[in-house]
């Protein structure tokens, strides 16, 4: 056996336990150890053992404490879990609605700590543009081929990041959604990651191949959801390629359980006329660090990021976000949005590079924090990064607390002081809720958050 | 119906109203007039609940009940309705969100049936007509991005569909042009009612031809100074404040 006993304390017994993990993971892959998707996997698995996981002292993670969650000895699972279902009725259909959005049309791919589980999912008949990334992976020639070129080539770029390289090492399952070109759907394909009770702490790798031919469109949903009494740990991947003039929208949304660590990476490369939004909302989970990195690419590429988190307790949610302006021409808007309870911490760091060639950008960054109690903080650093002389930049961010004036007028047409609060708690929120354009999954959120804000916290609420 | 006997209060440490005395019948309309700084302003905001100032004596008594000790909240439901000199934005609550759940507090508190949303709507349409507010503006969120005069139209316009007892409009009238003071005034005429009180804070005389009081008093360094019939407010256009400034330093 090469995993290592007890409990991973120090950095080079965490990065131990990862290869222990992917020394079993090598084991079950019979053929596939010698394709060139291995040869990715071994290549990032030697770049996150001389990185090992990050400290405090890197600047990058300044704010963001992970080592009492990487210490946990987390356990690959080599089956999904069990399913916990209640009263009569098919268990698929039940377990199902106990977990997922209702009412959303379209296809979904749904994974059980890390695996695929058809028996939840609904697929395309003909298998073509919404798969399977293992079954992309086990059957990769012809087109098959030209896709797995994509994979990897945004998140390689990353060379600091060890969850990037960590998700790599571990890279077998999640959705490939391949658009043909000047495809069309205003349906949704959803994605929802969950995971399982489970009697010892357990993580999955979750990854995301996106590539929209050129013209296409299409609204994806990624979740990421689970129980809330035990620990685990997901780290997702997601890489994005926007061709030519497609157009993509991403609504994210992490409720993880409350005991959970959550690292997602997004990786967004754009091309000319393309237009990106990605709406990420985040509320569960212990501990959480989403990276958001887009590279526009083509001109007159437009990116959209737009976010909010709401933390309670002793929650610690972290949004790190990059805007590489690399052609001229393009815009990018940025909307960043915290309400914060309890002792909880938020942390937004948003960094705009404008190139020597990125002549006529846009660029706009607004990050502002709601603070409900005295003990709750957060960091914001916008880092703009400006190397041509005709652009148009702007950031701005605000830290503060519910208005007096707007609560007295409030008052003073008879609302009381709680509802008045929560009026204007919802209203914060709103701004970024409202942006997101799939009706049945922009009134869940409303619906959630409503309770979350108005009649205390349920985290876990499937629970 | 309203009772104000001694009253002083305070911001900071600075007493603003220094023994106001003022009695207002059921129906009554009033004018309170004075200088900047007088304490107009703040004579209303106390009325309304404001805690940002401190009551230091005297006691204010409305239909039988103690006022002072009442919540704003509890002041709006009891029918106190304050129209604001500066009204404030709420940017992402829709007009008639934040409408529909002020009537409703209010009704709950009457022990009346909540509106629903049909009754509702029917209820504003009927209501902007009072005050000739573009309808858009409903769904928009309160006051954000709308112009001065339609900021005291909302006012108006919020009054006509709480329908309080005791209204106080606190200086309705500045930064309106003549137009936009008339529809206003008309607005506030048509609500006018034998069970409905007003007291209008201005500083001029020129809302009082359109609006006209029963009575008008003169504030002046946190006193009543002078009250008065209609004629009073026509003398005060004529003369200027000092005059009675000077009064209320001799009786001093």
């Amino acid at each position: 056996m090469n995993r290592v006993s007890g409990i991973p304390r120090t950095p080079a017994e965490q990065v131990e336990w990862y290869v222990g993990h992917f020394k079993s993971f090598e084991k079950r892959l019979n053929g596939e150890a010698s394709s060139d998707v291995h040869t990715l996997r071994r290549r990032a698995l030697d770049r996150f053992s001389g990185l090992g996981f990050p400290g405090t002292r890197d600047e990058e993670w300044r704010y963001t404490n992970v080592s009492p969650f990487v210490s946990i000895p987390y356990e690959p699972v080599s089956e999904p879990g069990g399913r916990r279902v209640d009263g009569g009725g098919s268990p698929a259909t039940k377990f199902l609605e106990g977990i997922a959005v209702r009412g959303l049309p379209g296809y979904r791919l749904v994974f059980l700590d890390g695996h695929f589980a058809p028996d939840l999912s609904r697929l395309p008949e003909n298998g073509a543009h919404v798969r399977t990334l293992s079954g992309v992976i086990s059957a990769s020639e012809g087109v098959n081929g030209d896709l797995m070129g994509y994979l990897g080539r945004g998140a390689e770029k990353d060379r600091e990041n060890p969850f990037t390289a960590l998700n790599t090492a571990f890279l077998r399952e999640g959705a490939c959604i391949h658009l043909p070109e000047n495809f069309h759907s205003d349906e949704p394909v959803y994605l929802l990651f969950h995971s399982t009770h489970r009697p010892e702490p357990h993580c999955s790798h979750p990854r995301n191949l996106i590539v929209a031919g050129p013209g296409s469109s299409v609204p994806i949903i990624e979740e990421y959801s689970g129980p809330g009494n035990q620990p685990y740990f997901t780290n997702s991947v997601t890489e994005i390629f926007a061709g030519r003039g497609s157009r993509v929208e991403l609504d994210r949304f992490q409720h993880e359980g409350e005991n959970a660590f959550h690292v997602s990476s997004l990786y967004i490369t754009q091309e000319a006329d393309s237009a990106v939004t990605v709406n990420s909302v985040s509320y569960g989970s212990a501990m959480a660090r989403h990276n958001i990195t887009a590279v526009l690419a083509g001109e007159e590429a437009e990116c959209t990021l737009n976010g909010l988190t709401l933390t309670t307790g002793t929650q610690h949610i972290d949004n790190h976000t990059v805007i590489d302006h690399a052609t001229p021409n393009c815009a990018s808007h940025e909307l960043y949005k915290a309400i914060l309870e309890g002792s909880s911490r938020g942390v937004f760091n948003g960094k705009i590079f404008v190139r020597r060639d990125a002549q006529k950008t846009d660029a706009k960054q607004t990050n502002k924090a709601l603070l409900l109690s005295d003990d709750a903080t957060i960091d914001t650093k916008p880092q703009l990064e400006i190397f041509a002389d005709d652009v148009r930049c702007t950031h701005g961010a605000t830290v503060g607390q519910l208005d007096e004036e707007q609560i007295f007028y409030l008052r003073s047409r008879g609302l009381g002081p709680e509802d008045a609060r929560d009026l204007l708690t919802n209203a914060f929120a709103s701004d970024v809720l409202n942006r997101i354009h799939l009706e049945p999954l922009r009134e869940h959120l409303q619906a959630i958050l409503h309770v979350l804000l108005c009649k205390g916290r349920i985290l876990a609420e499937n629970e | 119906m309203l009772h104000v006997k001694n009253l002083h209060a305070s911001v900071a440490g600075n007493e603003i109203l220094r023994g106001v005395d003022l009695d207002v019948g059921r129906g009554e309309i009033h004018a309170i007039m004075g200088p900047n700084g007088s304490g107009k302003s703040t004579l209303a905001q106390v009325l309304a609940g404001r805690e940002a100032y401190e009551v230091t004596a005297g006691e204010v008594t409305y239909n039988g009940k103690e006022l002072l000790p009442m919540a704003p909240e509890e002041r709006s439901r009891e029918g106190i309705f304050l129209a604001f000199q500066y009204p404030v934005e709420i940017p992402g609550v829709s007009n008639t969100y934040f409408l529909k759940a002020a009537l409703n507090s209010i009704r709950k508190h009457r022990g009346e049936e909540e509106y629903d949303a049909a009754d509702f709507l029917a209820l504003l349409k009927e209501r902007m007509k009072l005050v000739d507010l573009d309808p858009a503006l409903l769904n928009r969120p309160v006051n954000e991005g709308f112009s001065g005069g339609e900021k005291k139209r909302n006012e108006i316009f919020q009054m006509a569909v709480l329908q309080p007892t005791l209204a106080i409009l606190d200086e309705t009238d500045s930064g309106l042009d003549i137009d936009a003071l008339r529809i206003v005034a008309d607005g506030v005429n048509r609500l006018r009612d034998p069970e409905r009180s007003v007291i209008v804070v201005t500083h001029y005389q020129r809302l009082l031809n359109y609006i006209v009081p029963d009575v008008v008093h003169v504030l002046v360094e946190g006193r009543i100074v002078r009250s008065g019939g209609r004629e009073l407010a026509l003398e005060l256009e004529e003369k200027g404040y000092d005059w009675l400034r000077e009064g209320a330093v001799v009786g001093k």
